[in-house]
């Protein structure tokens, strides 16, 4: 008897979400203690493939606007940390929200006169934007980006005092420490009038329109929240690797983010922490057959669209969902 | 309902003046006159392509019109952007339903409640005491709709997955979750089988008396028509052609030529 409510208790331990989370969690916690210095490198560009894809997720998952030059706002964010970095000296942690506020303050410029555009019109556009911005950086304007050779001699992250992220194992859970917060912070968005208003654009922008959606601003919103998400992971790439250089933020950067949130489902917050794992891990673990590396790659991508065309795992919607249980509302009263 | 004379006493709730619509070369809809009157249950009829879709996307700021003024409430809202119009209180469905098909029902109800919230981004992400408070009232408000059109145990399903007589009345309520005070519906009986136009004029008349709205519709069915106008207003090629109450209509010959033709024709 006693066994068996044990049983039962175990049962409902490991099928609730809050148990998958708490699984998680603490692997995350344990794994850098547990492997090498290369494969935290390796759960690191994860990361920051986690955060590219949530920042694209805003614009095409949540909104449903193509936007195939997310790389630009990426390169932008990048280029922030690193040319006031070198030229300037001011730390890379202040940076961080510099850098949003760049590519946000980007995004709000170029988007503005383009945000009318509806679907491949837009898709074509945000890839010439994308494309602008890495001849521009080839191009070095004002002596500032240094051409094709980039930015070297990027600092490690720190505040200015000495407090100084140096080793791996401190990148890994800075990155993973933002991302957190960004997927706390998206899953209260999507819970909220905003992410619904978001959803609505996407389903009819036109029924969104005549319900009193303002359909402009918000998604003018999405992607400036979509380029400052963008930024902060240029900020945190650019201090990892200690330069950046135009061809990191190419237009295949920008096809691998559309890649991440297609694979995870649209507008899944944890389908796009599959597709990342995906686009991040797939490359280490076929190491051994680079050369067929994009066969199969390209070969599991259509079969993905044959059979799963909504994605790994799409965002359900019903009264109670997954991410219910961080924002308190699963106690509705029902009935 | 409303007598003609009595008409007359109410005040007026939407007017166009001289409304006039232009694509390309056509002009689908020409300084077109009309008034709407408070709590009555105004419709627009006419043949196919006589501008009637025409004006309700003018009214409600979907086109902008080329001449001509869209009052409303005693305020001129020509041009204005749908969501401003739908603030001020001007609330429609489509002849084509429009729903957002990969949402709940109560999601769908509660986008009519998006213009009445004030909090922005930052009290969406730091959940501020407002910001509950509102998305409570939205809540509330969405499933009150809901219960009003008797879809309470589809609140969950997504919208796609219900019925199509459901699917005009979730587009019903999701409009009046906007608390609007002009109802603006574009042929709710089409695609409807007798009982379900049936229910649809029960609800349209309990609104009418139980809220403070008015309602202007365009509608094909004779029997909606007759059955529950006050005021009928017939278009034909971008013009009114006749106005009055529904058994004046009735008996009126331009109407008549205008949906069957003409002798010499």
């Amino acid at each position: 008897m006693i066994e068996e409510t044990k049983r039962m208790g175990m049962e409902r331990f490991f099928g609730s979400y809050q148990s998958l989370f708490f699984i998680t969690m603490t692997l995350f916690i344990i794994y850098p203690f547990m492997v090498s210095d290369y494969y935290i490198d390796v759960a690191f560009f994860f990361g920051i493939y986690a955060l590219l894809g949530l920042s694209l997720n805003i614009v095409l998952g949540e909104v449903g606007l193509f936007d195939l030059g997310h790389a630009g706002f990426y390169a932008i964010g990048a280029y922030t940390t690193a040319i006031l970095n070198t030229k300037f000296g001011v730390p890379i942690l202040i940076l961080l929200p510099v850098s949003a506020l760049a590519a946000a303050l980007f995004a709000y410029l170029v988007c503005s006169p383009i945000i009318h555009l509806r679907g491949d019109y837009l898709c074509i556009v945000t890839i010439g934007m994308g494309e602008i911005v890495r001849i521009a950086l080839i191009n070095n304007p004002f002596d500032l980006t240094g051409g094709p050779n980039g930015v070297y001699g990027i600092d490690f992250p720190s505040l200015g005092g000495p407090f100084v992220i140096d080793s791996s194992i401190e990148y890994y859970f800075l990155i993973w420490l933002v991302v957190a917060l960004s997927i706390y912070g998206l899953i209260r968005l999507q819970h909220s009038h905003i992410g619904r208003a978001w959803n609505y654009i996407r389903e009819d922008e036109v029924a969104a329109g005549a319900s009193g959606v303002d359909v402009r601003h918000y998604k003018l919103l999405a992607f400036v929240l979509g380029a400052a998400l963008a930024g902060v992971a240029g900020n945190i790439y650019a201090s990892k690797l200690m330069c950046v250089s135009p061809e990191s933020f190419s237009f295949w950067e920008s096809c691998l983010m559309f890649c991440i949130v297609l694979i995870g489902g649209m507008g899944s917050i944890p389908g796009v922490l599959i597709g990342a794992a995906f686009i991040s891990l797939f490359p280490e673990i076929f190491r051994p057959f680079a050369m067929y590396r994009m066969l199969i790659f390209g070969t599991v991508m259509i079969l993905m669209m044959m059979f799963r065309p909504g994605g790994a795992w799409p965002r359900k919607r019903s009264g109670i969902e997954f991410t219910s249980f961080l924002t308190r509302k699963d106690r509705r009263r029902d009935g | 309902m409303v007598d003609s004379d009595l008409r007359n006493t109410q005040p007026i709730v939407l007017e166009t003046k001289n409304l006039t619509k232009v694509f390309g070369g056509l002009t689908a809809v020409n300084a077109f006159d009309s008034h709407v009157h408070k709590g009555e249950i105004c419709s627009l009829i006419g043949p196919n392509g006589a501008g009637k879709t025409t004006v309700f996307n003018a009214v409600t700021g979907i086109y902008t019109p080329e001449k001509g003024h869209i009052i409303f409430n005693g305020s001129y809202i020509t041009g204005h952007k749908p969501h401003h119009i739908v603030a001020a209180g001007i609330a429609r469905t489509f002849q084509n339903i429009r729903l957002f098909p990969n949402m709940t029902c109560l999601e769908n109800i509660m986008a009519g409640q998006h213009c009445r919230i004030s909090s922005g981004l930052w009290g969406a992400v730091l959940r501020s005491s407002r910001q509950k408070q509102e998305e409570q009232e939205t809540r509330n408000v969405a499933e009150s709709r809901i219960r009003q059109i008797r879809l309470w145990d589809y609140r969950h399903e997504l919208a796609k997955n219900i019925a199509y007589g459901s699917q005009r009345m979730l587009e019903i309520a999701r409009a009046l979750a906007t608390n609007p005070t002009l109802l603006v519906l574009d042929e709710p009986s089409s695609g409807l089988n007798p009982k379900e136009t049936e229910d649809l004029m029960e609800f349209l008349t309990g609104l009418i008396n139980e809220e403070d709205i008015t309602i202007l519709l365009i509608e094909h069915d004779m029997n909606v028509v007759m059955g529950i106008s006050d005021w009928v207003i017939v278009m034909d090629e971008g013009k009114k052609i006749a106005e009055g109450r529904p058994e004046q209509i009735y008996h009126n010959l331009r109407v008549i030529e205008a949906y069957l033709g003409s002798d010499d024709g």
